[in-house]
Formats: C-alpha cells, structure tokens, sequence
C-alpha cells in the first residue's frame, strides 16, 4: 500500500536548482551524519504522553532498542526504533544503535501488547546492524532476528516502518517487516554495509563507493525495485539542516499511515502483509 | 636456497591427483581413499564435510521418491550487478554449470523412511548457498506446497547469508521466507530445520533457527555475524569451539546434534511421532 506523501522523483533532483543529486556513497554520508534526528528526536516530535518500556523478560534490556507506548495524532501507538544516540557518550551507551538479541524480544514482547491492547505499531529503524559480539552471538542473535521476522510478520495490528538513516541488513529488517515501509529521502537500507561488501567482492573496502552504487542502496532505488512503499521528502541539503521540519515531514506521512491501516479491517491485515512479502523478488 | 628453488619450480599438484585429504576443521591429513571411505566425516575430529544437494537427497529421501518442484525458479539480475572480478550474471551461469543446480536450495516432494515429506536442501557449493530471490522463492513455495497438500517440511540449509548481488531483494527474502514458515506453521505442519555446515548470516537469522526443532550436524559452523567480525569489533579472540553446533546447542540454539548416518532415521521417528 502505498499512503506516503509521495513526492515523485528524487527529492535532490527536485531542488535542483543547479544541484545534482547526491551519489549513493554521498547519502551513505548523510544517512549516518550524526547531526541527523534520532529516535528520541522524532518521539519527541511526534509523540504525546510517551511512556518507555524496558526489558525482554528473557535476560536483560537493550539500550540500543528503545521502545514505549505513546498517541500520534488521535492514535494510540507502540513505538519501537533502533537508539543511535546523538553524542559520543550516548553512542556508547546505546552500542551506536546496533541491538543484541535482547533489543528484538523486547520489541516482540511489546508489539504483542500492542496488539492485545488494540495499538498500532510504528517503528524507526536507523542501525549499521545487529551486533557482532559474543554474547550476542550465545543469546542466539540469528534466532532473536529470525523470530522477529516470522513474529512481525504474523502480528494482527498494523505496522508503520520509517528508515530513518541507515538501514543496515537483517538487524534493520527485524523491526521492518511492515504494511506500509516508508524511508526518508537521504536513509540508505542494504543487504550489506558498502564497506563490507567492498571488502568482500572488491577485495578492498576504499572500494565502497562503487559498492554503495551497485547494491542499489537509496530510497529512490528501493522504491523502483519495489522494496519500500513511499518516500518521505527531507529539507533541502538533508534532515541534518534542519532537524524539525525533517521530524514534522515525517509525523505528517505516518499520520497518514496510521489513518489508512486504522481503515483496515484485522482480518485482512496479515494476508495483506504476506501477500506483500511474498511478492518481493518474485520474478517468476 | 636450492631446495626453494627447487620446490618453487615444481608444478602445484592438481587436487584431483593429490593423495592426501584435509579437514577442514582440525587439519588432520588423510589419505584420500581413507577420507573418501570414511565419507567426508572426519576420522578423527568427526567433522561432518559439505555434501552436495544431490548427495543429500540421495541419503535422506528413500530411493526414487523425490520429485523436484519448481526447478524452472533461477536468480535474477535486475541490479545488472558487477563487482571487481566480474558480471553476476557470469559467476551465477558458472555456479549452474558446476553444480547442475538451478539455484543454491533444491526442493521437492519425497518420502522419508515412508513419511511423505517436503524437503528443501541447501548447496554450499553454489555461490556460498546464498540467499537470493530465486532461493526464497524456492522456500516460499516448498512452505506453500507442504500446506496444501497437508507435508511437513524438511529443510537442510549450508548457506554464508544473503546473496550480496540481487541487494535489498536478498535481504527481503529473509522476510518473505520467515512469513511462508510462519504460515506453514499455523497451518498445523511441523517444519524440521537441519542446520549443516556453515549455516550462518540471513539464512541462520530467517527460516533455518525457525525450525520446531533445529538440528545440526557435528561440528557445524552455526552463527550470525563471522568470527573475524566479531573479533575485531570486540578485540578479543574467540574461544575455538565458538559457534560450532556443539557450542550452539550448549546455549540452547539447536536441539540435537545428529551424525549424518542416524539423521534420515532421526528425522522419520519424530514425522512419525508427531503423526505424520
Ligand atoms: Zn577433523
């Protein structure tokens, strides 16, 4: 479905006024610049009353995931997003948003109450990934990743997804499984970091900008491949010039999400969702 | 300095003539006969070797049964992706050509030990068994096939992950096969993952750990991130036996641990448990 604001086209080419539009590896840039808004800038943005929520009721809670409940607009929703933090300190704290298996069962255990209560979901995915360490890797990090697939994708009320930044391989798409998937103009989201797949295919990591270009990374690529459902237009130069019209562009598009998926009866919902994912890449 | 320059000037042995075999995981010399006779399992460590698709079917399918869905499902290029050695579109053909398969997953109807059964089998030999839009759409459609003729499935992954060059398409099949599981699941069929070596990035963290119950060979490599990853993200060295099946099963990951000769009887007494 698609409800986003769509302004068509790239949004670089749109204030071209004289601009080229940014390469991939150029919006790679933007999409990590710290000085971009984060997960507590659009909660504070566009929430009402939010209240935050620890824990995974398993092992422990994950700075990096931060999730609660809170209204938009008239809706009651769950917000879940991966917590970059905006100053070193807060990088540290929050693992620069990388999630260990701890990060996913919380948004689990959350997004079931959301769906018992009659919530809606929204989540903010901005992470280079899920985390490589070895305790993530012995709480089963494949398997926290993997449930959260099969959970989202069977969970019975509607889900928003924003990448808001980067939107980095399986640890972003564990809290992007959604019914309406809608990325910021200059957000990047891949099967793989350009770094590593330079290091990998190109035998030489300085080779990621060629890499960032062949894996087709930018919201505008994503939307023709069919991968996203809509864009939501940044301030001119990127969301790091101006933080707040950046944060209320991208309240207005899921505001419209949120009406549309409300109009949407539950026992629809989920054969809608997997009739959506089982299209991707189904060229046969 | 004769010697070296001696041993430099000596064509390598092709592998083909070379007398000794070589495990992978303890370095152990064999001899090939040894090696071969001993069936790829490792005489001294127990390391169960990759197999190909074929080999596979042949030792878990009873003889004659298996019947292959949708082999016509291949990759797609639509990113027309190059990288530094070359087109995808070459490495894939020659992935086809080396293997005979059509794409890294090969899936068909079969029985095991005279249990009907859907059975998927990974073949690391084809481009790393990684996940493309072909391998997903192979998987979403053996998961539709067992619920409509009432199959359980039977998946055997070997995969590195996600397959770079079809991008972000790669990356959805995460999803896509996640969500065919989860339907085959709530349709009241059992899925049945065996997890051989390696079964590690998006396939370990989509269908392969969302088995009913997870199983692995000896001494598979079962993970998420790589280990060089991890090391160098923590700056510590990791333990030798970390992410081997043992140690996956230590942490409450996999649900046994199966030799490769009891898995075909294994796998037909929990089908026929669970009434199947
Ligand atoms: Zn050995």
């Amino acid at each position: 479905m698609k409800v986003a604001s769509k302004r068509k086209t790239s949004g670089a080419k749109a204030d071209a006024a004289g601009k080229k539009t940014p390469t991939a590896w150029e919006k790679v840039a933007l999409a990590r610049d710290a000085k971009r808004p984060h997960v507590r800038d659009f909660i504070a943005a566009m929430c009402d009353g939010f209240e935050e929520l620890h824990g995974d009721r398993l092992a422990a809670d994950d700075p990096a995931m931060v999730a609660g409940f809170g209204r938009i607009g008239q809706h009651r929703v769950l917000v879940i997003g991966h917590n970059k933090g905006a100053n070193v300190e807060e990088n540290v704290a929050s693992n620069f948003g990388m999630a260990n298996p701890d990060g996913y069962r919380k948004a689990m255990r959350l997004a079931k109450l959301a769906e018992r209560f009659g919530c809606q979901v929204v989540t903010f995915v901005d992470t280079p990934g899920a985390y490589p360490g070895r305790e993530a890797e012995e709480r089963g990090q494949a398997e926290a990743i993997a449930k959260s697939l099969e959970f989202f994708a069977g969970l019975e009320t509607p889900v928003t997804v924003v990448i808001t930044g980067e939107g980095g391989s399986g640890g972003a798409l564990a809290i992007a499984v959604g019914d309406n998937v809608l990325m910021m103009e200059n957000a990047v989201y891949s099967v793989i970091s350009p770094e590593g797949c330079a290091g990998i295919l190109w035998r030489d990591g300085s080779k990621a900008p060629e890499a960032a270009e062949a894996l087709k990374i930018t919201a505008h690529d994503l939307e023709k491949l069919g991968a996203i459902d809509g864009i939501i237009p940044e301030p001119a130069g990127g969301a790091q010039k101006n933080p707040a019209a950046a944060c209320r562009a991208v309240k207005k598009a899921v505001l419209a999400s949120l009406d549309a998926l409300a109009k949407t009866p539950r026992e629809e919902l989920v054969k809608r969702r997997y009739a959506k994912l089982r299209a991707y890449g189904n060229f046969f | 300095m004769g010697w070296y320059e001696q041993k430099k000037d000596r064509a390598p042995v092709p592998p083909e003539k070379a007398i000794w075999a070589v495990c992978p995981k303890c370095k152990s010399h064999f001899g090939k006969k040894a090696w071969k006779d001993a069936g790829g399992i490792c005489p001294k460590c127990n390391y169960h070797s990759r197999i190909s698709a074929r080999e596979r079917i042949a030792i878990t399918a009873d003889e004659g049964t298996f019947e292959e869905i949708c082999a016509g499902v291949g990759y797609s290029d639509h990113l027309k992706f190059h990288d530094a050695s070359g087109a995808y579109k070459d490495k894939v053909e020659a992935a086809k050509a080396k293997t005979g398969e059509g794409e890294s997953v090969t899936v068909g109807r079969c029985k095991i030990g005279g249990h009907a059964a859907m059975l998927g089998v990974m073949d690391f030999a084809f481009m790393g068994g990684s996940l493309g839009t072909g391998t997903g759409e192979r998987i979403a459609r053996a998961c539709e096939e067992a619920v409509a003729k009432r199959l359980p499935l039977v998946i055997f992954s070997a995969s590195g992950g996600a397959r770079m060059h079809e991008g972000i398409l790669s990356l959805m099949q995460m999803a896509k096969t996640s969500a065919a599981i989860a339907a085959l699941k709530k349709a009241g069929l059992p899925f049945i993952s065996v997890l051989t070596d390696p079964t590690t990035g998006g396939v370990s963290a989509s269908y392969a750990m969302l088995g009913d119950i997870n199983i692995s060979e000896p001494r598979a490599l079962v993970g998420f991130a790589g280990r060089r990853v991890i090391e160098s993200t923590i700056r510590q060295k990791l333990p030798d036996d970390f992410q081997s099946a043992e140690y996956t099963e230590k942490h409450g990951f996999i649900d046994r641990i199966v030799e490769r000769g009891e898995m075909k009887a294994f796998i037909a007494r929990m089908l026929d448990f669970w009434g199947f």
